[in-house]
């Protein structure tokens, strides 16, 4: 049996599942396949933070336009998958980290992004718990954190009312363009489209690679805690210049915090956490806020994600195959990305043309920074 | 060969005759264990200046109990003995551990997991009121401080740990309120042939039943614990016997079990493959009879690898030092293998026919009312789990254990889903219409129990 669609959606993370959501929407017909079940990588596991604060200027159009979806996710999902707007922090710990902070402003300014800079006497007052390393912050009050778990199935669920066809459990094996359509079979099925998403998260390196255009992507792993629940008090999600460590508490008083990396094999796939970065991670997670010290962990566990060298997404069309659009890669910092993916898939699709700038995100910008 | 490093976590009866013949081979193995001494749960020991006789602690077991303990107090000294720590965290040929306020990492070239088993729970309405305590903790106050949960007692559950604790309850001094034992007296007395391979502890069985209704305690065997109730602590419990009568009881404790699980997270970690034990409705890690894993390197025995018992876990702690001494090619004593391997192999068929005679009572548990509170840690009721599984014709609904833990938070708390995996497992199964097997574990994650944060990362 054969079913013609318009757009074949390769992954059922929180890029496809929102690239169904939004062409279904448009009333384009499409079919998406997920290996697993949809949100069960690095899109259900992470560590929840939706923030802007601090992202890659190239990425900062993509995190507006996501932030205005992530506003009205009640109204197009029927939830707000947890999302809570408490702020992001990012500290710096010392006078090199300050500097680094103050010059983001100018990026802030540029892109719209609501951001405060305030120094270290103000910042105790306004959170007296915060340790004595602490010098600076660039507060970014539009930002948060949300529940990972439950955005990507809202999402495919949303698709699916809208008449999406959501297989899980259907990885794709076997694909081929046939001059005309990319032709996807498993288990005696065939489904036949003009285009294909690539949102194969860090296995979209091997779709790119299938088509001729194979790119250096990694495996990366960001290694995650939970504590036990204790009173609720820190309320902005929290970061620092560099990254080794940030931190989070839920309204239930369970404290989320990660920083280093974990193992994986993301051939099986399987990803465990590491004791090493566990501890790391405890010890600068106690210099941010002191108070932590002696709570207890109760899990750790990690993901997979793609990481791309320079940090940033592929997101754009194949430079090898017409029909073809990448979306992967996001390099640890995707989730608080993938409603506004989908839109602007969405409109590359149907609209051959998006506003937001792509050019950062080329598929062959690796080639061209070797030959250069 | 006596460079060689073997970690035995785990000092109960399995940990300690593991200990003892890698001892005798002349290696000196790494003993973890995180109570403050030996004797694991059944022997567990009272704390320093107690001067009960064993006979008096252990009743029939004292000098079981007594050989164990002085086994371990000759050991000690013999091994490199690391009491009060948790080994929290496996990985190949390292224990990630947690001791005195430090983090310290231990290295092995082998391991045997000897971690033992804990109580399988049913969330009856009022479970979690004060004044409510599983079966083993209700026998520890009395083994270990030497107090009684409460003045007028309600033993409630199945297994032969009921009836022991309600015994050891009885002989303490205290009024027992009542014994329900959700199996009925016909499917006991059905495994009653099997039981019969082991004469003496099917004997001793008879002797505390007896003991209980000579005392005049009133026993209800094949009823229905309906509730718990009372307003700041339990009060009485609503109970049905096995004509569907109902009986509010009056006592100011509870004692609640339902059979053991393996405590099995570190096996988990360690990437041994589980299979569904049909008859001990449990899931269990893979190993031989000898206790060797899939895993190169890794050995386990006693309750921690399949629920088997005291006596049981002697013999395979012992068997599975004697296999890891024969992978490394160490010199064996074949007559006392042997042994050991007849030994065992009695063992199953007593086991199967205990387990039919106190089986789980799986019906129960996946009948937990919509209020009932089945995961404590993060207060998810049974009607948000069967909500989440009832979503599952559509996608994104909870199929799986995991997929209802990722939507309802069920098994994501201090306890990890140790406490309510098997009720939660058991309701998810009954709303999806599915057997119990076919809705999974959940994934185990380090630290296999909750851990400090430091300000100091581990050298
Ligand atoms: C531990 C961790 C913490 C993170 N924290 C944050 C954070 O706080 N904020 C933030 O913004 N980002 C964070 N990220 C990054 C973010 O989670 C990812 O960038 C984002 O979820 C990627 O979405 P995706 O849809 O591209 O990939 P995925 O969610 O990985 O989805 C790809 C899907 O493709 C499926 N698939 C793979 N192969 C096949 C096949 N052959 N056939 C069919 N399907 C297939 C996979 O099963 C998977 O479901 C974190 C990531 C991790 C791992
Ligand atoms: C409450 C209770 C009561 C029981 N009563 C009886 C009874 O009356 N009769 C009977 O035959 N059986 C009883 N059992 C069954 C009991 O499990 C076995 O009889 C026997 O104790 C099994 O011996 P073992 O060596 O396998 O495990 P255990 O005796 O349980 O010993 C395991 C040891 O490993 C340690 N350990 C576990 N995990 C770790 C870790 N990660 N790090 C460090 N140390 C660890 C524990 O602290 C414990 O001391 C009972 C079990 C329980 C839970």
């Amino acid at each position: 049996m054969s079913t013609a669609h318009d757009v074949l959606i390769l992954g059922g993370g929180g890029a496809g599942c929102s690239a169904a959501l939004h062409l279904a929407r448009r009333g384009a017909r499409v079919v998406l396949f997920e290996r697993g079940l949809v949100g069960s990588q690095a899109s259900g596991v992470n560590y929840g933070g939706v923030r802007q604060n601090g992202r890659h200027p190239a990425e900062l159009p993509i995190a507006r336009r996501a932030r205005e979806i992530w506003a009205r996710l009640p109204e197009l999902i029927g939830t707000d998958a947890e999302f809570e707007v408490t702020g992001h922090l990012k500290l710096a710990r010392s006078a090199e980290e300050e500097a680094e902070l103050a010059g983001y402003m100018e990026v802030a300014r540029a892109h719209d992004l609501p951001l405060e800079l305030i120094g270290s006497n103000r910042l105790r007052e306004r959170w007296p718990w915060l340790g004595p390393r602490v010098v600076a912050g660039a507060f970014a009050p539009e930002d948060g954190a949300a529940n990972p778990r439950l955005l990507a199935p809202a999402l495919a669920r949303a698709a699916r009312a809208k008449g999406a066809e959501i297989n899980e459990r259907t990885p794709v094996e076997q694909i081929a363009h046939d001059g005309a359509d990319f032709v996807v079979t498993h288990g005696g099925r065939t489904w036949r489209a003009p285009v294909a998403l690539n949102c194969m998260g860090y296995w979209g390196g091997t779709i790119a690679a299938r088509f001729g255009e194979a790119v250096p992507v990694a495996p990366l792993a960001p290694n995650m805690l939970v504590s036990e629940p204790i009173p609720y008090f820190i309320e902005p999600n929290m970061g620092v210049v560099g990254g080794d460590v940030y931190l989070r508490q839920i309204r239930r008083g369970n404290v989320i915090f990660g920083g280093g990396r974990g193992a994986s094999d993301p051939a099986v796939p399987w990803a465990r956490p590491l004791p090493e970065s566990t501890l790391a991670a405890m010890a600068r997670a106690v210099e941010l806020v002191p108070r932590l010290a002696g709570i207890h962990v109760i899990r750790s566990w990690t993901g997979i994600d793609g990481e791309m060298p320079d940090g940033l997404p592929v997101i754009g069309p194949s430079r090898t195959t017409p029909g073809l659009i990448h979306a992967f890669g996001f390099s640890g910092h995707g989730f608080m990305l993938g409603p506004g993916i989908g839109a602007i898939l969405a409109e590359l699709v149907l609209d051959g043309r998006t506003d937001v700038p792509l050019e950062p995100f080329r598929i062959d910008r690796f080639a061209l920074g070797s030959a250069t | 060969m006596t460079a060689m490093t073997v970690a035995v976590v785990g000092a109960g009866p399995s940990g300690t005759r593991a200990v003892e013949v890698l001892v005798r081979a002349g290696l000196r193995p790494v003993w973890v264990e995180e109570a403050p001494a030996t004797g694991g749960r059944i022997y567990q020991r009272p704390p320093a200046g107690t001067t009960r006789s064993p006979r008096d602690l252990y009743g029939t077991e004292g000098a079981k109990a007594e050989a164990i303990h002085a086994a371990g107090d000759r050991l000690r000294a013999a091994s490199d003995w690391r009491p009060g720590t948790l080994a929290w965290n496996i990985r190949p040929g390292v224990l990630d551990t947690f001791r005195a306020g430090r983090h310290e990492t231990v290295a092995f070239d082998r391991a045997i997991l000897c971690t033992g088993a804990m109580e399988r729970i049913v969330p009856v309405p009022g479970w979690t009121l004060p004044g409510v305590f599983t079966l083993g903790a209700a026998q520890i106050a009395l083994k270990a401080q030497g107090v009684a949960i409460g003045s007028r007692v309600a033993f409630i559950g199945t297994g032969p740990l009921l009836w022991l604790t309600a015994t050891q309850y009885l002989k303490a001094g205290a009024a027992v309120a009542l014994v329900l034992d959700t199996t009925p007296l016909r499917t006991k007395a059905r495994a009653a042939a099997g039981l019969l391979a082991d004469p003496a502890t099917f004997a001793k069985g008879l002797a505390l039943v007896a003991r209980l209704h000579l005392a005049g305690v009133r026993v209800i065997e094949g009823g229905t614990p309906v509730a718990l109730e009372g307003t700041d602590a339990v009060e009485a419990v609503r109970v049905r016997d096995r004509r569907g009568r109902e009986h509010r009881i009056a006592c100011d404790a509870v004692g609640l079990g339902f059979g053991l699980k393996p405590e099995s997270q570190l096996a988990d970690l360690a990437g041994v493959p589980f299979r569904f034990e049909a008859i001990e409705r449990n899931w269990v890690p893979e190993r031989d009879r000898a206790g060797r894993t899939p895993v190169a390197g890794l050995y386990l025995a006693g309750d921690g690898a399949g629920i088997a018992g005291a006596d049981a876990a002697e013999l395979a702690g012992a068997r599975a030092a004697w296999a890891v001494l024969e992978d490394a090619g160490a010199a064996l004593d074949a007559a006392e293998i042997a042994r050991l391997d007849r030994a065992l192999a009695r063992l199953p068929r007593v086991r199967a026919a205990l387990e039919r005679a106190f089986p789980y009572p799986s019906a129960l548990a996946a009948r937990t009312p919509d209020a009932t509170i089945v995961c404590r840690c993060e207060a998810i009721t049974a009607g948000e789990l069967r909500a989440a599984a009832r979503a599952s014709h559509v996608t994104g609904g909870a199929a799986e254990v995991n997929r209802a833990k990722a939507f309802t938070r069920v098994g994501m708390g201090r306890c990890q889903g140790r406490v309510c995996g098997p009720p939660a497992a058991e309701i998810l199964a009954d709303a999806l219409g599915c057997d119990v097997a076919a809705v999974g574990r959940l994934r185990g994650q380090p630290p296999v129990k909750p851990i400090p944060i430091l300000a100091e990362a581990a050298e």
